[in-house]
């Protein structure tokens, strides 16, 4: 078991998959569990995954060969039919939007002649969307063959465009066009920290591991990927929990549009990540641990590899860590294939061991029942950086730090409408006011709150501060100015949601696309009040009946910008209360078409 | 006999196969019980041509082509209750099984290249209504107000159905009555 | 003395392991159900079983019976919401009821009767969803399913097979075969297997025995599925517990 067996790949769009196929799958047929792994190399190597790959697999791994495509078919960056050599997919979280990614799209399907969506006749490329990217505060940004380019510009599309076309591979394109900035412009407790590697599971050497556990309880540390869960107690059920094994993940699946605060994490303090990690391990009695990586962040492998591989040098990780009899743990990575909902604990869990990302029914909670059934300990990134931090200050001081049931520091990943966007860490407590000043925003409407799942507030609102007592968030600050139309914005995230929805339940499946519709209905300029009700009917309906989080949040965005925007939906509106709704006309041309006719009779009235 | 007003009502069929309204005359002898509390306006059984203000309107068929718009706004703008009545009204029924058919090679085959046809075209006459390229259910197109479920529902559940509402109750159909074939 | 819990105001008793829904079924109450199966475990897919438990809306399949819960079901607001997940089905998927086998046997069907749906109301989806006839015995019409993964779960639990599996995911997931030519005449399915009786719609039929039983016969001809339902339900004989 070599962790680092996962080689940095997806560079070459052309390579000989029959020639790999064999030494893929030979070095991953022992685990199951790595079966979206192994689909991920796969797809990278050939570009898709072809049919008789597909069924190589099944037999070599003795799987049913659906479940290959089940699983292929569930992660968004998996193909099971050609995408082209060159799979372009533009981020079209809001903030790409508002900083042009359209044109830029439109611009770069004219220039090689494709419909975004479709292969190209010759199968070079193919040019479609995906969810936000984590590049918010250097967008826009695209992923071409799963690489992160950001600062999109109407040059750049046009010379990526040119490299395409020459059928350059992507390893070869200019070193700065995958350029990825940290931009932190406000350190504190995590980011300032002057802690040298190792340092604090050196320190804690001599603590018991309910010794640590108590620590972290009463530091008060609570969860950073949204939830809140208090961290201490987390870690003691998994500890108490009954299992042949337990395990340590770290949720990277940073998939909250408009969130990037993981990523500048893992890039700049990603000992601290590890550190705590294995603290953790220590404390909850883990052998093994996994970083579950967003496949959007794949770049960032080979730093992560030797990073990890640094530590096993230094007795960080591997067996008898500092010298510690039976204080064995390690680290493994896997990755992500698009798919937001894996950042679900339960549904990361399922994809870990290999499966769609399906969010599991709960009670059991995965610290008794977690990977493979066994006790595992799910946190945040920024949560085992935090827990480090509260095991290196003590309780009483890391407690000191922000406000009374809310201890610590949080990053804030700050994009949209400002001066200098990127990443703000403040204790909690800090007002919505005070960052948009620090971020050097003018004439804010509205702030976007721990993303399109979380809560939009309006200007009134922005004295209220950041923290599980008023303002709970996962770290994203989307900004919009009083040039923004509000309508859109919901309307982004609504198609967020229904691209995202696992499908699993009735309600989130059927529900959220057709929240898409109705907000696309209104779009066009043919909603009326019928609509509106037919849109709270849905949220309603979602918000009570959905299996998780993502469905129960998925109208947020609507309900939020309804109750302080609704003059951005009802100048919208029709003056009627009822619209078709299809383009009735629209619905005749196909026939005109055929008939040549365009007499009067030929056409459909909006009204009569 | 008082002479309360009586409820107007019009029937029409769209894209259906006048099987609601055969059911409809399966009302049967209660026709005339009803007919003390109803007049007909546009129907296929007074064949007035056009509707006029009225109290009920039951519309049979989904809408497949441009005519069928027309006659369903009229009933829309003149009835100030709607009834969608069937399978076809209701969810496009029969002819929506055409609605995974790309419309053009419907056309093309069925008036071109269709083995035996010869000099075939498509009709282009303007007197001919156009087909829209999916059938739509009535709800698509104009609000209604309520359903009557199947194919054909049976002359008890449209009776049932239409004295519930003439007598101002939320029409119920419950288990036997109900059905959606 | 076993414990209990209150469904509407009624005492159920439960034993440990027991679901809310199996412990209603098993004392003579109905709660709404697609996914759930007696002999499956407990899926949570389809929320027609959405219950409020002490305040907090949840799946009745899934949620563990506890002593002294408050579980409010046949309450207008529940129903309104299973009406609409109903209708949500029936736009979703292409459900023609008169040109389909199933009707009258069809637990979607009867579920839309029993909570009175008289239309999906809801723009209709018509998904292309082409059937498969090339198996010599049975047919797959998708245009039906519901995605309970019944058959996927029977075929895989009891049969041993893996048969059906579910490729996408969203408004684009669907119900596949395990064949690399997609077809079912490829995969070892045999009409005695467990995947071919439980499916609760019109997808998975056996070729040239429809419409067998006459109208008026059918199983929800007679009585509806709340009735039917709480007939079918498994019941400890004398003490002992179904699992």
């Amino acid at each position: 078991m070599l962790p680092d067996a996962n080689p940095i790949y997806g560079e070459s769009p052309r390579c000989d998959l029959h020639a790999d196929l064999h030494e893929i799958v030979a070095r991953h047929c022992g685990e199951k569990t790595n079966l979206l792994q192994l689909l991920i190399e796969v797809q990278a190597c050939a570009g898709y995954i072809p049919a008789d790959a597909a069924s190589y697999i099944a037999a070599t791994l003795a799987i049913p060969r659906s479940r290959i495509e089940s699983v292929a078919s569930f992660y968004s960056f998996l193909h099971l039919k050609p995408a082209g050599e060159y799979r372009v997919l533009f981020s079209d979280n809001i903030t790409d939007r508002m900083l042009g990614n359209q044109d830029l799209m439109e611009q770069m399907c004219r220039q090689l002649w494709v419909q975004p969506g479709k292969v190209s006749e010759d199968g070079l490329l193919s040019i479609n969307t995906t969810s936000c990217t984590g590049m918010c505060d250097q967008g826009p940004a695209m992923l071409v063959n799963g690489r992160t380019i950001t600062r999109l510009g109407s040059q750049r599309i046009q010379e990526i465009g040119q490299l395409i076309r020459n059928r350059t591979p992507v390893a070869e394109w200019p070193e700065d066009y995958f350029k990825v900035e940290n931009n932190i412009r406000r350190g504190g407790l995590i980011l300032n920290n002057k802690l040298a590697y190792g340092q604090v599971l050196q320190a804690t050497k001599a603590l018991k591991p309910e010794a640590i556990i108590s620590t972290i309880k009463e530091s008060n540390l609570r969860g950073r990927g949204g939830a809140g869960f208090p961290t201490g107690m987390k870690w003691e059920a998994c500890r108490n929990a009954d299992g042949e094994a337990r395990y340590v993940v770290c949720n990277a699946d940073e998939g909250e549009p408009g969130t990037f605060k993981d990523r500048v994490l893992l890039t700049a303090q990603a000992d601290l990540v590890f550190e705590g990690m294995t603290l953790c391990a220590r404390a909850v009695g883990a052998k093994k641990g996994f970083l579950y990586l967003r496949g959007e962040y794949r770049y960032l492998l080979n730093h992560l590899h030797a990073v990890l591989q640094r530590r096993r040098d230094s007795e960080l990780l591997g067996e008898d860590i500092l010298g510690e009899r039976g204080f064995d743990f390690d680290i493994e990575i896997h990755l992500g294939a698009g798919a937001y909902i894996c950042g679900e604990e339960s549904a990361l869990i399922e994809s870990l061991e290999g499966k769609r990302g399906v969010p599991r029914n709960r009670p059991p909670f995965p610290v008794t029942n977690g990977y493979l059934q066994q006790p595992t300990a799910v946190d945040n990134v920024e949560t085992f950086c935090q827990a480090v931090m509260a095991l290196h200050m003590g309780a009483p001081a890391y407690r000191a730090i922000g406000t009374e049931k809310s201890s610590g520091s949080k990053l804030i990943s700050v994009s949209g409408d400002c001066a200098s966007p990127g990443i703000y860490e403040y204790p909690f407590g800090v007002s919505v006011r005070q960052i948009l000043t620090d971020c050097g925003a003018v004439n804010t409407r509205a702030v976007q709150i721990s993303g399109p799942s979380g809560m939009c507030i309006g200007e009134h609102e922005f004295d209220r501060k950041l923290g599980f007592e008023d303002l709970p968030t996962a770290g994203a600050f989307m900004v919009f100015d009083d040039s923004r139309d509000m309508f859109e914005v919901a309307r982004n995230f609504v198609h967020f949601f229904a691209h995202e929805s696992c499908g699993f339940c009735t309600p989130c499946r059927v529900g959220t696309s057709m929240l898409k519709q109705t907000m696309d209905k209104v779009a066009a300029g043919h909603g009326t009040q019928h609509d509106l009700t037919e849109i709270e009917n849905l949220d309603h309906v979602l918000q009570t009946t959905s299996h998780c989080g993502l469905g129960r949040t998925a109208c947020n965005p609507v309900l939020h910008t309804l109750k302080h925007f609704r003059p951005a939906y009802e100048t919208r509106l029709k003056s009627l209360d009822f619209e078709p709704a299809f383009d009735l006309d629209g619905a005749l041309a196909r026939a005109r078409q055929m008939t040549g006719r365009d007499d009067a009779g030929a056409h459909l009235k909006e009204n009569e | 006999m008082t002479d309360k007003k009586k409820l107007r009502i019009a029937t029409t069929s769209l894209a259906g196969c006048f099987g609601c309204h055969m059911s409809i005359l399966d009302i049967d002898e209660r026709l005339f019980p009803l007919l003390e509390l109803v007049e007909f306006d546009r129907s296929p059984i007074t064949d007035i041509k056009h509707c006029g203000p009225c109290d009920i309107g039951i519309v049979e068929g989904g809408i497949c082509n441009a005519e069928n718009v027309h006659v369903l706004r009229e009933f829309r703008k003149n009835c100030k209750v709607l009834i969608a009545i069937g399978a076809c009204a209701i969810n496009g029924g029969l002819p929506a099984q055409r609605n995974h058919l790309d419309l053009s090679a419907c056309l093309t085959e069925v008036y071109l290249t269709e083995p035996g046809l010869v000099h075939g075209h498509i009709p282009n006459d303007p007197e001919l209504p156009l087909p829209l390229d999916k059938v739509h259910p009535l709800h698509e197109v104009v609000k209604v107000d309520y359903f009557i479920p199947g194919c054909p529902p049976s002359g008890d559940a449209i009776w049932k159905f239409l004295t519930d509402l003439i007598s101002g109750k939320t029409p119920e159909l419950g288990h036997g009555l109900i059905h959606y074939d | 003395m076993t414990d209990t819990f209150q469904l509407d105001g009624v005492a159920v008793p439960f034993e440990p392991g027991q679901t809310v829904m199996q412990a209603a079924l098993a004392a003579d109450h109905y709660i709404p159900h697609l996914c759930y199966h007696p002999e499956f475990k407990p899926h949570g897919s389809c929320k027609l079983c959405t219950v409020k438990v002490n305040g907090r809306t949840m799946a009745s399949c899934t949620m563990p019976a506890e002593a002294g819960l408050e579980v409010e079901s046949e309450i207008e607001e529940l129903n309104a919401l299973r009406r609409t997940l109903v209708q949500m089905l029936f736009a979703e998927g292409n459900h023609f009821c008169p040109s389909c086998e199933k009707s009258g046997n069809c637990m979607l069907q009867a579920l839309g009767y029993d909570l009175e749906v008289h239309a999906a109301g809801f723009r209709h989806q018509y998904p292309d969803r082409p059937l498969d006839a090339s198996h010599p015995d049975i047919l797959l019409d998708f245009n039906r399913c519901i995605l309970c993964e019944l058959c996927v779960r029977a075929s895989s639990e009891v049969d041993g097979k893996n048969v059906f599996a579910l490729a996408g995911r969203g408004n684009t997931k669907h119900l596949i075969v395990n064949a690399e030519s997609g077809q079912l005449r490829d995969t070892d399915i045999a009409l005695s297997d467990k995947a071919m009786q439980v499916c609760p719609v019109g997808v998975i039929l056996p070729k040239r025995v429809g419409f067998s039983q006459p109208i008026g016969e059918r199983r929800y001809d007679a009585s509806p599925i709340s009735a039917q339902a709480l007939a079918d339900a498994p019941r400890p004989p004398s003490g002992a517990e179904h699992d």
